[in-house]
């Protein structure tokens, strides 16, 4: 019989409840959460906002804390992404409050009185609950080649090298961990996603043109040439203004810009 | 027992149970227990596709502009678009209007027909053209910087989004009172 407790708690993720010598309790803080549910199993059945109340003194500072606490024990049947729990994986990328940023870098805001409201990336096709369908965003990334590309062997016969000033033009850039907060909060992608690249793929496409070590840059460009690809961007800075790693992709795509009309 | 099953118990309680004897009707607990929840159905893999593209259909779009927080970014930019297409509405259909029909829409007639409305028509209708009029200039200039990559980073943005509703109230009251 002494098997249940162990087992309930090991499914447990109130950290108080693991602990040898029973800690104070503080009163309970209670905040809703109300979190955007879609199944696909009753896809008829329209999305619906579903409120979920925890005591915030039971659970982790980050949004991601809440969603598992509400996963492992009110409702386990919701459905996100998540994996390193960090901000450098990207998977937990959501829309909490209006804004798009990862669930385990956003603070819960402790105020009881408001409540929390978490929606998929915005215009995205939702898979289940919180997991929107990013193929097309993959697609858009994989098609601007990132990769180094080099015609020429290395001069050394080993590797190509770099001067640290060139080296430093990919700073800004070169952290960008693709969880498509940016291009998902773009009007423009919104409403052009089927052409347009959007910012975390534009910025990308900067990072390689920018690489002194890649020989492709004429190509590079040339793929961006046209009405759709790059000049659907508006300059209307949602995509910096939410980037939870605090790039910079419209100053990124303003360069590519600039390169262009200089061509 | 919902509860239990909801949290993944299912298999080592039955384990449990059913090892020790604790049950008192060993048969009745092993029916209700070892009886499949869910029915599931062979398929080839090649039917993965099928099934992806049908689910794919049904997907919802998630919500965008109902729930994204207003900011100092895309409301600007979205006045600056109405307020375009506003202005050059007003001015195609003003030089077609008066294309179509010069002896109505010249001068002559537009400064009369102002002149005998009340002042108070005359202010707010001031002010409605104005203030588009007026915003719509600034942003652009806005633009025309960024164009340069000055101001390229968030902070610019609001600053330059902050000297843009300031220029416009001072604008249009100037032009207002002109």
């Amino acid at each position: 019989m002494s098997l249940l407790p162990r087992l309930s708690r090991s499914f447990s993720s109130s950290a108080t409840r693991c602990l040898a010598t029973p800690v104070t309790q503080k009163p309970a803080l209670n905040k809703v959460f109300k979190i955007y549910r879609w199944n696909p199993d009753e896809p008829a059945k329209k999305p619906t906002l579903q409120s979920y109340t925890i005591d915030l003194n039971q659970t982790g500072p980050m949004i991601l804390d809440a969603l598992i606490k509400i996963k492992n024990e009110v409702d386990p049947t919701l459905t996100f992404r998540r994996s390193c729990r960090e901000g450098i994986c990207g998977s937990c990328a959501m829309n909490i409050d209006g804004q798009n940023t990862l669930a385990c870098l956003c603070r819960i805001d402790r105020n009881e009185g408001k409540e929390s409201k978490i929606y998929p990336l915005p215009h995205m096709f939702v898979v289940k609950d919180l997991v929107p369908d990013l193929t097309l965003f993959y697609k858009q990334y994989k098609s601007i080649k990132p990769y180094l590309q080099n015609s020429e062997p290395p001069a050394d016969g080993k590797e190509f090298l770099q001067s640290p000033e060139d080296r430093k033009k990919l700073d800004g850039m070169y952290e960008c961990i693709l969880c498509a907060c940016c291009s998902t909060s773009c009007p423009s992608y919104w409403w052009n996603q089927d052409e347009y690249l959007g910012p975390a793929t534009l910025m990308q496409a900067y990072r390689w043109i920018a690489d002194s070590r890649d020989t492709k840059t004429a190509e590079r460009k040339e793929v961006l040439q046209n009405e759709m690809s790059l000049y659907r961007c508006h300059t209307i800075f949602n995509c910096s203004r939410t980037c939870p790693k605090g790039l910079n992709p419209a100053l990124a795509i303003a360069k590519i810009k600039m390169e262009l009309a200089a061509d | 027992m919902m509860s239990t099953r909801a949290l993944g118990l299912g298999s080592p309680l039955r384990r449990v149970i059913l090892s020790r004897g604790l049950a008192p009707n060993q048969a009745l607990i092993r029916s209700t227990f070892t009886k499949r929840a869910i029915q599931t159905e062979s398929l080839p893999p090649s039917a993965q596709v099928d099934i992806l593209n049908k689910q794919r259909l049904l997907r919802p779009s998630s919500p965008h502009f109902t729930i994204y927080q207003p900011q100092m970014t895309w409301i600007p930019s979205i006045f600056h678009r109405v307020t375009g297409g506003a202005l050059s509405a007003l001015l195609y259909g003003f030089s077609l209007a008066y294309l179509v029909a010069p002896g109505t829409f010249d001068s002559v007639h537009v400064v009369e027909f102002v002149g005998g409305l009340p002042d108070a028509v005359k202010y707010a209708g001031k002010a409605v053209l104005a203030a588009p009029f007026v915003f719509h200039s600034l942003n652009g200039v806005r633009h025309l910087t960024w164009d340069t990559l000055k101001f390229m980073h968030v902070k610019g943005v609001y600053q330059t989004g902050y000297v843009v509703f300031a220029g416009t109230a001072l604008g249009t009251l100037a032009l207002v009172l002109l």
